[in-house]
């Protein structure tokens, strides 16, 4: 019954929901480019200390 | 690698700040909607990253076209960035959908045309990772992709215009709603706004995420190439 509503719906668990996984993909990701930015540089003077020997 | 350029850095403060801003909009200069109460502010977000998501594809294209015509690796890694770049956005706006669809449709997911066209297209450019690491050599995987980045790149418009050419149950933002669509609303200025500067903050986000991807690319590349060479 939409018309006899008086205040909106509570679907805050929602929102937060919506939000919660928005934040925790969003930080993995750049958490997982810094984590293979650091691999590839340690890769990189691992390589580069080879090709020099 | 390159030492990171000083417009990279600013661009990484404001990609901070406009994000930041956009979430202060959402959730306390947005008012809350009547019908569908505070679940509706999913939405903001939700239809940002999908456009991001969407625009990534297209660049990836773009890429391959760069790619097919010049041979040169640097719109490989440009276009890989991109469609990578565009899963995980993807898939945050499916799942921020999905929540939001639980309250307003009583469903988490059903077979619309939008959430069918949108899952192939998460699938499709998935595909396109797992294809690639199957290909040693980088010269055919760099055509491979680029190929792969055209032709896939068709699901783009077909998500996009599968709400406003098929009968759907997902809400039309601009343009005119399907009759059978639940859970639109009519949009005040200040849901306007907040909507638009979403829009932008995360054109700002993927620019910002684009330029760091293709630099961790540009330095995988270097890697492998010089393991290349440590091989032989």
């Amino acid at each position: 019954m939409e018309f006899l509503q008086s205040s909106p719906p509570d679907t805050s668990a929602y929102m937060i929901a919506g939000y919660a996984v928005f934040f925790c993909v969003f930080f993995l990701y750049i958490t997982s480019m810094f984590v293979r930015n650091r691999n590839l540089k340690r890769d990189l003077e691992t390589l580069n200390d080879v090709t020099k020997e | 690698m390159d030492e990171k350029p000083r417009i990279l850095s600013i661009l990484d403060g404001v990609t901070v700040l406009t994000l930041l801003i956009a979430t202060v909009m959402v959730f306390f200069y947005a008012p809350t909607e009547l019908i569908m109460g505070l679940v509706q502010k999913v939405f903001y977000f939700h239809v940002a990253v999908a456009w991001v998501g969407m625009l990534g594809f297209i660049v990836a294209a773009v890429a391959g076209i760069a790619y097919l015509r010049t041979n040169d690796q640097k719109w490989d890694v440009v276009g890989l960035a991109a469609v990578e770049l565009s899963l995980v956005f993807f898939f945050i706006a499916i799942i921020m959908g999905s929540i939001w669809a639980r309250p307003a449709w009583n469903t988490w997911w059903t077979w619309d045309p939008r959430l069918t066209t949108a899952a192939i297209i998460e699938l499709v450019y998935a595909a396109y990772l797992m294809l690639r690491q199957g290909i040693e050599d980088p010269t055919r995987r760099a055509r491979f992709g680029a190929v792969y980045a055209l032709v896939a790149v068709i699901t783009v418009p077909i998500t996009f215009l599968s709400i406003r050419l098929a009968r759907t149950i997902h809400p039309v933002v601009i343009g005119s709603n399907d009759p059978a669509a639940q859970g639109s609303f009519d949009m005040s200025p200040a849901m306007k706004t907040t909507f638009f500067f979403s829009l932008f903050s995360f054109t700002i986000v993927f620019v910002d995420f684009f330029w760091h991807r293709i630099r961790l690319g540009k330095l995988a590349e270097k890697v492998e190439s010089l393991r290349m060479k440590a091989m032989s």
